[in-house]
């Protein structure tokens, strides 16, 4: 549906897009994941027409946009303040875009009672633009959006304004709408458990660059780089050194955890420097006896954070300095583990990552 | 019971906070209206004053063709004056606003204070020494060899007077339009033309809607003190320009009757008032939508 390709651009001499290169299929939720200043908000403006490129090509529905002015283009955008227009009522505000179709009067309203229906907002059309909370702004500016029917919706940190409950309830919400309408979301967002959730893929983008792009799954157990194994959740960074390299797997080293085949990582060259990355609920504290494990570690508890369902421990490998994080989920038998005990720790290859290390 | 008299602090200090400015006001805006409605009742016996309430004065002020002219002529002056400020006004706020990159901004709006260095009435003695009968303008025309004798409608006259006057008031217009332009989000004009909107159509829905509280308050600024003026007809208008403030003026010194002077006062205070009101009322949908971005 959307195809970008080597797309640079600048502002000045900052470098705000570097080689940008993806395609969004048709009926997929794509995210675009990043910390503000990685280039996710431009990109979208990009598509969306609000933003020229220095170079590259943006194509949409097998067309170049090139030149293409933003009312031409068959994408609609959800604003991040959803740009209400406070002047309008909610039904003008959600027909604002159909007046080039030039429908008449009873057609008009029929669409917008259809459209606000379609959000939850069902007999909001009366309402005046600013007596409207922040859930139900964006729901107007999603019905303003999608009552054009557009190819592509592009949704710019919708979320961000709104508080934590509604914002998991909008998330879902989201995700049916696309669901059931099958057009194609771009979402931007720098909350990683929002593209997680909701996404089909997800490119995470560090510097105007896209550092990686993959399923949320694929993102979360295999991430590239250190950067974006940070950037998703929590993950023991640890140094590794590779003993010996066989195709795609590193016989490697794990600072105070032992050695593992690990799968070189996608981008890897004989410069990179690698180090390893560990999930906290990937190893386990084992009861006395337990053999669950292909490999074992013994540990001292340093530190010990109850939360209720999971407990994190701070443990310390023997010969190794590095605090690493472990989290047991609080099942009815298990005991809480005290601080100075020692511990064996459970794990297998499969539990730690080879991570590209740069920046 | 007591508690309702206490007030709380926010009130206390509000009440400390406006009183000075409040006193002010009633001393130099209050009493002296006060003053001149009772005088407007009055009737001057040469020295003194008759202070036997009569509506005379009133009826004079209303009835009488001279002072009828002079009112509809300031209303109509004041009118075209505020139409051409209010008309040049708004592109320049909307380069200013919305095509000026920001750090030009500042800049603008420092230039557009220039005029403000030179006093008043020396823009008006300069407009007589540019529209002159031996001014800056018929000296080069005849210089040029374009006309042969002075063009005698560019002075002295109604025209002289819109000019000097559109040309005072322009900063005061410019200013409140753009302030309100400057507080149109920027995400409303790129909606707008996402969903559909060719930039002139974004700019009938969108910016000029949003931008009438500005116009409104241009519209005020520039209308009200203008209908009053005397010092631009005085010394631009010939016998042709003279506007009401004229007369009252006259009335109170020359002609020494301060009461119908009080009662052409009011008159025109009354005047100007319902104009601004229907204006602001016809204006009203507008304003209220304000302040909810």
């Amino acid at each position: 549906m959307i195809k970008l390709s080597k797309i640079e651009k600048y502002y000045g001499t900052y470098h705000a897009l570097r080689d940008v290169n993806c395609h969004i299929k048709e009926g997929e939720f794509f995210s675009l994941l990043g910390p503000s200043g990685s280039g996710k908000t431009t990109l979208l403006r990009t598509i969306a027409g609000f933003e020229g490129i220095d170079s590259g090509t943006v194509m949409i529905g097998g067309q170049s946009m090139d030149g293409v002015p933003p009312n031409m283009r068959p994408t609609n955008m959800v604003f991040q303040s959803y740009a209400i227009f406070p002047h309008m009522s909610v039904a003008q505000n959600v027909a604002y875009g159909l007046r080039s179709q030039r429908l008449d009067n009873a057609k008009t309203a029929e669409m917008v009672a259809e459209s606000l229906a379609k959000v939850g907002l069902a007999g909001y059309g009366d309402r005046a633009a600013h007596a409207l909370s922040g859930g139900q702004r964006q729901r107007v500016a999603l019905a303003r959006a999608l009552i054009l029917k557009p190819k592509v919706l592009l949704l710019d940190e919708p979320l961000s304004a709104l508080d934590r409950q509604l914002r998991e309830e909008m998330q879902s919400e989201l995700r049916r709408l696309q669901r059931s309408l099958g057009i194609t979301f771009v979402l931007v967002t720098h909350d990683q458990e929002e593209a997680l959730t909701m996404s089909d893929r997800v490119a995470v983008m560090f510097e105007g660059q896209i550092a990686q792009l993959d399923t949320p799954q694929a993102l979360y157990k295999h991430p590239a780089s250190k950067r974006v194994a940070e950037f998703f959740g929590a993950m023991n960074v640890l140094k590794a050194e590779i003993i010996e390299v066989d195709g795609d797997t590193a016989t490697t080293r794990i600072e105070g955890l032992g050695v593992a085949e690990l799968a070189i990582p996608t981008g890897a060259s004989a410069e990179s420097s690698f180090c390893a990355g560990v999930r906290p609920e990937s190893m386990t504290i084992l009861d006395d006896g337990e053999q669950a494990y292909a490999k074992e570690t013994s540990a001292t508890v340093a530190e010990v954070e109850y939360r209720g369902e999971m407990t994190y421990y701070d443990v310390k490998f023997e010969g190794s300095d590095t605090p690493v994080v472990v989290s047991m989920r609080n099942t009815s038998n298990r005991e809480l583990r005290k601080v100075g005990q020692q511990v064996r720790i459970g794990w297998e290859s499969a539990s730690a990552v080879l991570l590209l290390d740069q920046n | 019971m007591m508690k309702r008299l206490q007030l709380d602090s926010d009130a206390r200090r509000g009440l400390s906070q406006i009183s000075l400015p409040f006193a002010f006001s009633v001393l130099l805006l209050a009493a002296p209206l006060t003053i001149l409605l009772a005088m407007s009742f009055w009737t001057q016996d040469f020295l003194t004053l008759d202070r036997t309430f009569t509506l005379a004065n009133f009826k004079e002020a209303w009835t009488s063709p001279v002072y009828r002219t002079l009112m509809l002529r300031s209303l109509k002056i004041s009118i075209i004056v505020t139409v051409l400020t209010v008309g040049l006004a708004y592109p320049a706020a909307y380069y200013m606003s919305f095509v000026a990159p920001n750090n030009r901004k500042a800049l603008l709006v420092f230039l557009i204070t220039i005029p403000f260095w030179t006093s008043y009435l020396m823009r008006i003695f300069l407009w007589k020494v540019i529209l002159g009968f031996n001014g800056v303008v018929n000296g080069s025309l005849m210089g040029l060899g374009i006309i042969d004798a002075p063009l005698d409608w560019i002075s002295y006259n109604q025209f002289a007077v819109v000019l000097t006057l559109s040309h005072a008031w322009l900063p005061f217009a410019v200013l409140p339009i753009f302030v309100v332009m400057e507080k149109v989000n920027r995400s409303y004009l790129e909606a707008a033309q996402d969903l559909g909107d060719t930039p002139f159509q974004r700019f009938l829905r969108i910016t000029l809607p949003l931008s009438m509280p500005g116009v409104v308050a241009a519209t005020l600024i520039v209308f009200i003190p203008t209908i009053g003026d005397y010092v631009t007809p005085r010394l631009v208008g010939g016998p042709d320009g003279l506007m009401i403030a004229n007369m009252i003026e006259i009335q109170f010194k020359n002609a020494n009757n301060a009461p119908l002077g009080a009662a052409l006062a009011l008159s025109a205070l009354v005047l100007v008032s319902s104009v601004a009101g229907i204006f602001v009322w016809l204006n009203r949908r507008y304003l209220k939508a304000e302040g909810a971005a």
